[in-house]
């Protein structure tokens, strides 16, 4: 399928049309900017698609343009009573046949393209993630290996990576741009699956996609794209990590014993048990807070103590612990890095 | 009396006239004002949510505000705008068009009319009741059946109440054309206005029955404990996305088809040509009709149906582009040969050709099922459909008002005040909608309260934004150009675009019972034909003789009324059942009013042969 | 034709609900919106087919229905859709109180039909605790029938409705599209009932 689109495009000219339009949008984060299998199926669709379609509207315009031209009413035909023309068989069926070759041009890879992207895991080796969407935050559990994150997704260049989806709350969609199309994750039975197959290392935005309550706009998470051997090597660092270390620092011993008084009966660290927040094991080495903040001492602080000034709408209670405490839990979390592969790493 | 007694009284028998009136074009009148209020109401919430996205990280209004903002736009732009003045449109011109004295049912005319306009205030009471709804236009559930205070209740029984209306009128229409046509209008000699109406009218009524279940479970869920939505009790939330898309996407035909008609007297009328290929434009009506029932899951090739049934929609929905393109080829050469007349409501049918072509087109781009894994509820598809929706639908509602103005209220519009609405309009138009197709490949998700720094959607935005000004400032002078109109122009003569149909062989604005002897139709074109064979009238079809009309009945609006109370009985008795007084008050006035509809006989009256002969219209 | 025509013929037409124009007209909107009472229907059915295994641990359609019950209450509403049938034959021989006495039998049975209904909803929800709330398929199975109950009920009071006003009058083009239509709509009700039968009772008991 590949093969023959690359000749596709040879052909028709549509590496100019390509190359417009990767002018648009930022890279990791455009579906202009394709770096993944299913990003650059999807892109040769999309150009195979605009190319047609800018053919029909260069035949419509041309006539368009003639007619208004031609025969707009000019000074002295005031009175001019035009032929009365019924129709033309011969028009008419052209007009209808040719649109439905350049269907069929377009049905059949869109078809083959479906079918290609529905594909699913069928061997026990392959890396499988349940991936668990939540108001307004996202939950991946590597299956088989006893690793969780939130918000920040690993995953290994050149390999697919099969993902079973589904919604604790209300309906989400899942978002990588740059890398796959998207799809939904429902509560209930109705789970979902896709793969991810990213080609470059980096780190790719991913988003919130169905409307699922005030938030929805700052439901950002990161697909964070390593080489095979950082990815082996942060899977043992995350297995390796102990969830009871104790900080090397007097202000993060007192916020471990605050966070664990206050905050584990929602956030986990380490796989188990599994909370009803965000998994927080590798908190120190994440891109950002909550998917939006930057990651400072005093923007984790203002947000144990408000996090609905933040992401309206979200179940996180405010003030759970004073503002003294919220900085020693806040310096806690901060040396929370079990691995040396983080985001920074992999840009 | 005194001079403002008189004008006291007579402003008071106004209001009653119309609270009363059965009278087909009065009730278009009606239609046209509050289908007008709520577009603007629309495109003022339109306004506070391109400011919002003007710049990144903007905190004009909080993210509640937003969802909110964002719901009541499109529930308001397509049921409470964009529906009743098609609903305007059709009860001005249909009756007159198939040379009928009015609709089949004239009282359930007015029942629809006040059922669409009671169930669009309660929709938007929620505004000063705690809140409007947030879930989206569309309502997902559970967000929607989740969604904390009373927005959604209002949603839920603002629709279903309009809901209703809207079925009523879409039967109304059915019955009307089937069985009012003038003697010698066969299907095949209606004017496309009534053809497209017809299917519309078909389409209303198979798919609104679809909303109205979906609205109920919704409603059981929210007001009475059942959990259709709920997964843990083994609920199902797709059943939601089905029954509303089943609706939805034959709603949106359902404005489309209309203006296509609009279209197709506007493009005929002012090129002096008969519609080309009239026979295939009625086929390929027909058949967008049906084929708008088989694609519904298009809109849903993201929630995880299988490739099998996403490729099945795919081809399905494509095949709608080939009807399509049969309609846009005939207008062109409907317009080929013809002596083109650039008047305003021709150059609203003019740029709607571009602008529907690339509608269209980003239709098939996203018809393609897989590439939709990247399109889907981004800004691509809000370009799309408001290509669609405002490039055609609010073009052709343009077009129709300037073309049908003078048979409305007998006056033209002002021409030159009309093409000033119209050039800041579409050029906003574009600069708004054009850059949000590149927008959302560039990954800005749909219904996103705000976009962040370093994203690189700040200038599109800011553009779009820009345009969304223009597009108000078109608004703004329509409604100059009404005023002034009103006061400024002179009156209209019966036919002052030479005009082709039915419409235009009685005065502007007709009298209450249209034709004072029914028309006999010689072919396509009723009215062209006798004038290019010399003669200056229709012939009659029937000798002058006593006409009968309906009494006005004050009984739709109090049956509406009632339904209005015992909506906000419904509401509110979640909160405390001391409110279901008004559920029963509301439904008894409703039920009491159908009763003494019912048994009180509504024979209507006759018009005498000589007072016609003497009033000579004056009536 | 005059108003006093409609409300006194001289002689009644063989077919005196398509005599008018007003007639006609109702003659052929109703059945439009039946048309529109099967997608509403439809919608129904497809909810309760999609959620009829949704028992969320209570009591599932098998262990519920019995078929003795919802047996008498088909031939109760077979029959009075039959009995409505010999009122219009009346109507159209202009024979009044024939029709009356049909129409008659015709609400009878149908409140008969609705008495067994309540009795069956308040036995499942007395012996099995299977309620509008307790599952999504209790959700699912009361709407749907109670959607047609409700439909029942409605063209029983109109039906009744139309015999009192109608009572001292007899037959005229007024009233004789009234009488049809309202009959119409107690055979849709009744084809309905034919298929909650099937698709409810018979595919939930059998599988």
């Amino acid at each position: 399928m590949k093969g023959w689109m690359g000749k596709f495009r040879a052909l028709f000219l549509l590496g100019s049309l390509s190359l417009i339009l990767s002018g648009c949008g930022v890279d990791k984060l455009s579906a202009l900017k394709p770096d993944g299998y299913g990003a650059e199926l999807l892109y040769d669709l999309m150009i195979l698609s605009i190319a047609i379609m800018i053919f029909v509207f260069i035949v419509v315009m041309a006539i368009y343009t003639f007619v208004l031209i031609r025969y707009r009413r000019k000074k002295g035909q005031e009175d001019f009573i035009p032929k009365q023309t019924e129709g033309n068989k011969v028009l008419e069926i052209i007009w209808t046949v040719i649109p439905i070759i350049l269907l069929l041009v377009l049905a059949v890879p869109t078809v083959q393209a479906v079918f290609d992207l529905a594909e699913t895991s069928s061997d026990e080796a392959d890396i499988r993630i349940d991936v668990t969407s939540a108001q307004f935050w996202w939950q991946f559990d590597y299956a088989g290996e006893e690793i969780s994150t939130s918000q920040e997704l690993y995953i290994p260049k050149g390999e697919r990576v099969y993902l079973t989806m589904k919604s604790a709350d209300v309906i989400h969609s899942f978002w990588v741009p740059s890398i796959a199309g998207k799809m939904d994750t429902n509560p209930g039975d109705n789970e979902n699956t896709m793969y991810l197959e990213a080609k470059e290392e980096g780190v790719y935005w991913g988003q919130c996609t169905e409307l699922c309550g005030p938030s929805h706009s700052l439901m950002d998470f990161r697909v964070v794209v390593v080489s095979p051997e950082e990815y082996e090597q942060w899977v043992n660092d995350m297995k390796n990590a102990d969830p009871e270390a104790t900080p090397d620092t007097q202000v993060a011993q007192e916020g471990q014993e605050i966070f664990q008084n206050n905050c584990m009966s929602c956030h986990a660290i380490g796989a188990q048990p599994k909370g009803v927040g965000p998994n927080l094991t590798n908190f120190g080495d994440r891109a950002k807070v909550a998917g939006i903040l930057e990651p400072t001492k005093e923007n984790i602080k203002n947000w144990i103590l408000n996090p609905n000034e933040y992401k309206p709408g979200n179940t996180m209670p405010a003030n759970l612990v004073n503002e003294e405490e919220a900085g020693k839990v806040a310096e806690y979390l901060m040396q929370l890095k079990p691995s040396e592969i983080t985001p920074e790493s992999a840009q | 009396m005194s001079t403002a007694v008189a004008q006291k009284k007579g402003f008071g028998a106004f209001i009653w006239d119309y609270l009363t009136t059965v009278d087909h074009k009065k009730i278009a009148h009606l239609y046209l004002v509050a289908g007008g209020l709520f577009f603007l109401m629309g495109g003022l919430e339109a306004m506070i949510i391109r400011i919002q996205l003007m710049k990144p990280d903007n905190e004009f209004i909080s993210a509640g505000l937003y969802n909110e903002m964002i719901t009541m736009h499109g529930t308001t732009m397509i049921f409470l705008a964009a529906m009743p003045l098609l609903f305007a449109l059709m009860n001005a011109v249909v009756p007159l068009q198939i040379g009928a004295r009015d609709v089949a049912f004239p009282f359930l005319n007015s029942l629809g009319f006040w059922l669409f306009f009671f169930g669009g205030l309660i929709l938007n009471f929620s505004w000063f009741m705690g809140g409007a709804p947030d879930a989206g236009w569309t309502a997902y559930a559970p967000l929607s059946t989740t969604s904390p205070g009373h927005g959604v209740d209002f949603y839920v029984m603002g629709l279903q109440i309009s809901g209703a209306g809207t079925l009523i009128g879409g039967i109304n229409f059915l019955v009307t054309i089937v069985n009012m046509r003038a003697p010698g209008m066969s299907y095949m000699r209606m004017p496309l206005f009534t053809w497209t109406v017809f299917v519309t009218s078909t389409l209303i009524l198979f798919a609104f029955p679809a909303l109205t279940v979906g609205l109920f479970l919704m409603m059981f869920d929210r007001m009475f404990g059942s959990v259709f939505f709920d997964v843990a009790a083994g609920g199902n939330v797709i059943i939601w996305e089905h029954l509303f898309w089943i609706f939805g996407h034959p709603e949106v035909y359902i404005l489309i088809l209309p203006v296509f008609g609009v279209f197709s007297e506007v493009f005929s009328t002012f090129s002096r040509k008969r519609l080309f290929g009239y026979s295939a434009m009625v086929f390929a009506t027909v058949l967008i009709g049906f084929l708008g029932f088989m694609v519904w899951a298009h809109h849903m090739f993201t929630t995880g149906m299988g490739p099998v049934a996403n490729s099945i929609f795919a081809v399905t929905t494509m095949a709608i582009a080939v009807p399509t393109g049969i309609k846009i080829f005939n207008w062109l050469f409907t317009m080929w040969g013809g002596t083109i007349q650039m008047t305003t409501a021709m150059l609203w049918s003019v740029a709607f050709i571009p602008t529907f072509t690339i509608g269209g087109m980003t239709g098939v781009m996203l018809a393609a099922a897989a590439a939709d894994y990247q399109y889907h509820d981004t800004y691509f598809v809000v370009a799309h459909f408001h290509y669609v929706i405002v490039g055609g639908v609010v073009f052709g509602i343009f077009a129709a008002l300037h073309y049908w103005w003078p048979k409305m209220f007998g006056k033209v519009l002002n021409e030159k005040l009309g093409k000033w609405t119209f050039w800041p309009f579409f050029i906003g138009f574009h600069l708004t909608f054009f850059i949000q197709h590149f927008l959302g490949l560039m990954g800005m998700p749909r219904r996103y309260w705000k976009f962040l720094e370093g994203q690189g959607l700040d200038t599109g935005n800011l553009i779009s934004t820009i345009g969304a000004f223009f597009m108000a400032l078109g608004v703004i002078i329509f409604l100059w150009n009404v005023i002034y109109t009103a006061f400024k122009e002179p009156k209209a003569s019966a036919d002052p675009f030479d005009g082709r149909t039915l419409e235009w062989s009685i005065p502007s604005p007709p009298p209450f019972y249209n034709f004072k002897q029914t028309p006999l139709v010689r072919g396509l074109d009723a009215l062209w034909i006798e004038k290019s064979e010399g003669k200056k009238a229709m012939t009659p079809a029937e000798p002058l003789g006593d006409i009968h009309m309906p009494y006005g009945s004050i009984l739709p609006f109090v049956m509406s009324l009632g339904l209005f109370i015992a909506g906000f009985g419904f509401i509110y008795q979640v909160d405390n059942p001391v409110w279901l007084s008004l559920v029963f008050i509301g439904m008894g006035i409703t039920l009491g009013a159908m009763f003494v509809r019912s048994v009180k006989d509504d024979l209507g009256y006759h018009i005498h042969k000589e007072d016609l002969e003497k009033g000579d219209g004056q009536l | 034709m005059s108003n006093e025509d409609i409300l006194n013929p001289k002689q009644m037409p063989h077919e005196p609900e398509k005599a008018t124009l007003e007639g006609k007209n109702k003659f052929l909107g109703f059945w439009f919106f039946l048309g529109g009472e099967t997608v509403l229907f439809a919608s129904l059915f497809g909810t309760f087919l999609a959620l009829k295994d949704s028992t969320a641990g209570g009591p599932g359609t098998e262990e519920l229905f019995g078929l003795e019950l919802v047996f008498v209450m088909t031939m109760l509403l077979l029959t009075s859709s039959l009995t409505s049938v010999y009122a219009m034959y009346h109507m159209k021989n202009n024979n009044f109180s024939k029709m009356m006495v049909w129409l008659g039998v015709t609400v009878a049975l149908g409140f008969s039909f609705l008495g067994f209904e309540l009795y069956e909803f308040y036995h499942y929800i007395h012996e099995y605790e299977f309620t509008f709330r307790s599952s999504a398929l209790g959700s699912a199975f009361y709407t749907l029938v109670g959607f047609h109950g409700g439909h029942v009920l409605f063209g029983l009071l109109w039906i009744v409705t139309l015999m009192a006003r109608n009572a001292k009058r007899g037959l005229n083009l007024y009233n004789a599209p009234k009488f049809y239509v309202a009959s119409l709509y107690w055979h849709f009700i009744d084809v309905v009932w034919v298929f909650i039968f099937t698709v409810v009772y018979l595919m939930g008991k059998v599988g």
